[in-house]
């Protein structure tokens, strides 16, 4: 392992190198370990995997810091010959900012909204570099500013952060961190916030940027299409170790750790139908890494050796690094199983439930004018729009929180209120609303016992051991064992979170089923697994509204889609042909701003299959 | 599915006994508790008999000594206590549970109660705790249920302000919705959905009321408006006893001193609990 810099022709001119880094938590368990790697100038290394799996610990890692709790107890971190982790405290803070740089993932967050855009792009150069005088410092900052794609006049440098969208805000902090021309640049996820037009302008900036002032780059993210387009070799991270790192190119087509590989197949993509593959199981805690290989109990080709020890990163192929015992060895084994599904022809049936003019406000401002289109029994229909489109607004209209919204929706042709007071029992059941967010969805106080056992009795006249009886069915149907309902939702992971609020809509035997974006707080491997069983639920006759803004996720699930844009539907049709043909330029910018790893090895989108 | 890894975040009794505040409160506030609750029973003269000098001194069958008339102290500082006691814990718990019912139906229904709760909450807010007492004391007299009441009305606004805020709070969280959807009643949404969430910081309110009660009240016996003499109490004490505090400071100095004990405990508890909530809620 140490080996490493001699062998890798480009760590000759690396300009930053890791070592042997290893950050604790205060039980002595190891959030990260034994990373080593190596960023050249002008080079972008996305660094990529699920939550845990310690990427943003080593981004901060990049900069000396440790979030409260953790501890870097080993390693060094060589940026331009110095090791920053041996660095005093003031001299650190001069190289942080000057010398490597940080873009944080919420760029709301990451402004003080008190400060006027100018006064906090002033105050970095006057920290740093105190010598230049007010006029110099101006200059730079205009500079700055058009390099980053922003207006650099007065007016915009007197703004407040509140004033500015996301993905200008994003641009400050890109300003703020390139400034200064810094050798190293961390950016933690900078776009996850932002909806994908803005991503693309976002990461085209991102690009240009390093290239032209040969800025090295470490990329975090959990979005493995995004780091496809913008990085040169990608580091997968898996518990807190390299599993694997590859040019870009031999990672995508030739994946050679099965976790890799896993990853690939579990991302829905938007130039294609695929069936998804979840990796079973889930990430373990820093505390509970099994002996030998960490992803063993996960992996589909684990032998003994893999639980008995742990394989070091060793070199496969041209520059390609793995910790694998049995790496793939086969050209293209990731992409093997992206072979396209046939969308499901379904005969024309009666509506099921028929939105007829819906207008929304909030006090003055309009969200919704006059949206129609209809859901059939058995179909998922995709409500597709950007942030402020009002896709949400209209899921919770029809969910029956619809205190903004007004007009006429038909429920197998008798009306339904908008307002879930105003329906009676047998709607409520029948339509049920599954939230983005499902770490606000349960009651942290109920356990799940209480949480689906509620919603049995309120809506069935059934005993106690027969309510118990549903409760554990229903959580069979999303894969969770009967000990759940003993636990709290503080106990769960996100994902079985997410699952035991579809269990709690699935106990009511609902007819329609509207999720709002949910899988948008989930991990990859955790979406697939969410995905298909909303397919096996509308395989059984489950009408599914499926609100989202990620394309991807549409081309997997959706038969038809509605795309919404402020407010209004602009396309509506079949998803395939939607999604290969879009009529209109809004619909088009979304496919093509959307990230797809199947489109960037292929040439420019083309119809992929006649319409269905 | 390896999914029943247990890691519970909820406040449990072994977690909070670990804090060394919460032990150290809790430690203060029984022993204190025990120390007025169940001396009556063990006073070895009878508190109202006049059995010494006045201000005599400790002896070997009155080790504190006797006070301003010749009670024994011993006997009054133990039967003192049961007064203080349950005043304090009825004025606070009447006061939590009125405030919490009428905070969570005002942070609920946000429309027609809320003003109206919220306004009258201020208007009270605004007087002076004691002097709203005194005010009504001084009225209707001093029987110990009417000062409990009065007490606990002056508790009541701090009770729904706080109620209230953190129900606007968990109104408009989507498990809350998720309960409007399904047509779950309101009074259920507000005790099976909303009170189980505001249990920590209400257990941390009520600690703080306690320490509050026993100075109020405390105040009130030493102003001479409490408890009637010549029945035993630690502020009545105070008060009879304070002209001779050079020549016979034990029948002062004791009950102040278990005063300050009882409202240090019940404070130091609540303070404890309350950042132990605030370090698990982080995580």
């Amino acid at each position: 392992m140490s080996a490493l810099p001699s062998r890798d022709p480009v760590t000759a001119k690396a300009v930053l190198r890791v070592e042997g880094l290893r950050v604790e938590l205060r039980d002595g368990s190891d959030v990260v370990s034994d990373i080593h790697f190596s960023v050249a100038a002008g080079e972008v290394v996305g660094l990529v995997g699920e939550s845990g799996s310690g990427k943003t610990t080593i981004a901060s890692a990049l900069l000396a810091h440790a979030r409260a709790g953790a501890r870097i107890v080993g390693g060094s971190v060589w940026i331009d010959g110095t090791d920053l982790l041996a660095l005093p405290a003031a001299e650190l803070a001069r190289w942080r900012g000057r010398r490597v740089s940080y873009v944080p993932q919420d760029p709301a967050m990451a402004l003080s909204p008190v400060l006027r855009i100018g006064t906090q792009l002033h105050e970095t150069l006057v920290v740093h570099e105190p010598a230049l005088v007010r006029a110099a410092r101006a200059d730079r900052i205009a500079q700055t500013l058009r390099d980053v794609g922003l207006p650099s006049d007065d007016a915009f440098l007197r703004r407040f952060p509140h004033e500015l969208s996301g993905g200008q805000q994003q641009r400050v902090l890109l300003a703020l961190a390139f400034m200064l021309r810094p050798t190293l640049i961390v950016l933690d996820e900078p776009t996850t916030a932002l909806d994908v037009t803005t991503q693309a302008k976002i990461l085209e900036t991102i690009s240009a940027l390093c290239r032209s002032h040969g800025v090295a780059a470490v990329y975090v993210s959990h979005d493995l299409a995004v780091v496809r387009h913008l990085a040169d070799r990608v580091i997968v991270l898996y518990a807190g170790r390299i599993v694997e790192a590859a040019s870009r190119d031999a990672l995508f087509d030739a994946p050679a750790h099965p976790y890799s590989e896993g990853l690939l197949g579990a991302i829905p993509d938007v130039a294609l139908r695929t069936s998804l593959r979840p990796i079973p199981g889930l990430a373990p805690a820093p505390q509970a890494r099994p002996q030998g290989c960490a992803f063993a109990p996960r992996c589909r080709q684990r032998s003994t050796t893999c639980t008995e020890r742990a394989p070091a990163l060793s070199p496969s192929g041209d520059g390609q690094q793995v910790a694998c015992w049995h790496p793939l060895t086969r050209r293209g084994a990731g992409r093997a199983v992206a072979a396209a599904v046939p969308t499901p022809v379904r005969d024309a049936v009666p509506a099921l439930l028929e939105v007829d003019g819906i207008d929304a406000a909030y006090g003055p401002r309009q969200v919704l004018f006059g949206v129609s289109f209809s859901l059939q029994a058995g179909e998922c229909l995709a409500l597709v729009g950007e942030s402020g489109s009002g896709k949400t607004t209209l899921a919770r209209a029809l969910a029956g929180l619809g205190d903004h919204a007004q007009g006429q929706v038909r429920y197998e042709g008798q009306d339904l209120p908008l307002n879930a007071r105003e329906r009676d029992a047998a709607l409520r059941r029948q339509i049920q609303y599954v939230f983005q967010n499902p770490y606000r969805a349960l009651n942290p106080r109920k356990t799940v016992g209480r949480i689906i056992g509620d919603a049995v009795h309120h809506f069935f006249d059934v005993d106690r051991a027969e309510g118990l009886r549903r409760a554990v069915l229903a959580l069979q149907r999303v894969a969770l064992p009967p000990e759940t309902l003993a636990l709290y939702p503080g106990d769960l992971s996100g994902g079985e979170r997410q699952r035991v609020a579809i269990a709690r809509a699935l106990i009511c035997e609902p007819r329609v089923l509207i999720c709002d974006e949910v899988t948008s707080a989930l991990d990859v491997s955790v979406q697939a697994t969410v995905l298909e069983l909303l397919g096996q639920l509308q395989r059984e006759g489950l009408a599914i509204l499926f609100v989202t803004h990620n394309l991807g996720v549409v081309r997997a699930v959706a038969d038809r889609i509605v795309v919404l844009r402020e407010g209004r539907i602009v396309e509506a049709g079949a998803a395939d042909a939607v999604l290969d043909r879009p009529a209109n330029l809004y619909t088009r910018t979304l496919v093509h701003d959307s990230p797809s790893l199947l489109r960037a090895s292929r040439a420019p989108p083309q119809p992929l299959r006649a319409a269905s | 599915m390896s999914s029943a890894s247990v890691r519970r975040a909820t406040v449990g009794l072994g977690k909070a006994l670990r804090e060394w505040q919460v032990r150290l409160g809790l430690a203060t506030t029984v022993v204190v508790l025990l120390f007025a609750l169940v001396g009556p029973w063990l006073t070895p003269q009878d508190p109202q008999a006049l059995l010494g000098g006045i201000y005599g001194a400790p002896q070997r069958d009155a080790l504190l000594g006797y006070d301003y008339i010749g009670h024994d102290v011993v006997s009054r500082v133990l039967a003192g206590g049961a007064s203080l006691v349950w005043m304090s814990l009825a004025t606070a718990g009447i006061a939590l549970v009125v405030g919490t019912a009428l905070g969570l139906v005002a942070g609920y229904s946000r429309r027609v109660l809320d003003p109206v709760i919220v306004w009258w909450a201020d208007v009270l807010l605004a007087f002076p705790n004691l002097i709203l007492v005194l005010l009504v004391v001084s009225m209707l007299g001093r029987e110990p249920w009417l000062i409990v009441l009065v007490a606990s009305v002056a508790f009541i606004p701090g009770v729904v302000r706080l109620v209230r805020g953190l129900t606007v709070g968990l109104a408009s969280r989507e498990f809350v919705e998720a309960a409007e959807m399904l047509g779950f009643a309101r009074w259920r949404i507000l005790v099976g959905e909303i009170l189980p969430n505001l249990l920590t910081p209400l257990l941390v309110h009520l600690g703080t009321m306690l320490s509050w009660a026993v100075g109020i009240l405390s105040g009130l016996s030493y102003l001479g408006y409490g408890i009637a003499p010549p029945a035993a109490d630690w502020g009545l004490m105070v008060n009879e006893n304070s002209m001779g505090l050079q020549i016979q400071p034990w029948a002062v100095l004791v009950p102040v001193l278990l005063i300050a004990l009882l409202a240090l405990g019940t404070n130091l508890l609540a303070e404890g609990v309350g950042r132990l909530a605030a370090r698990i809620e982080d995580r």
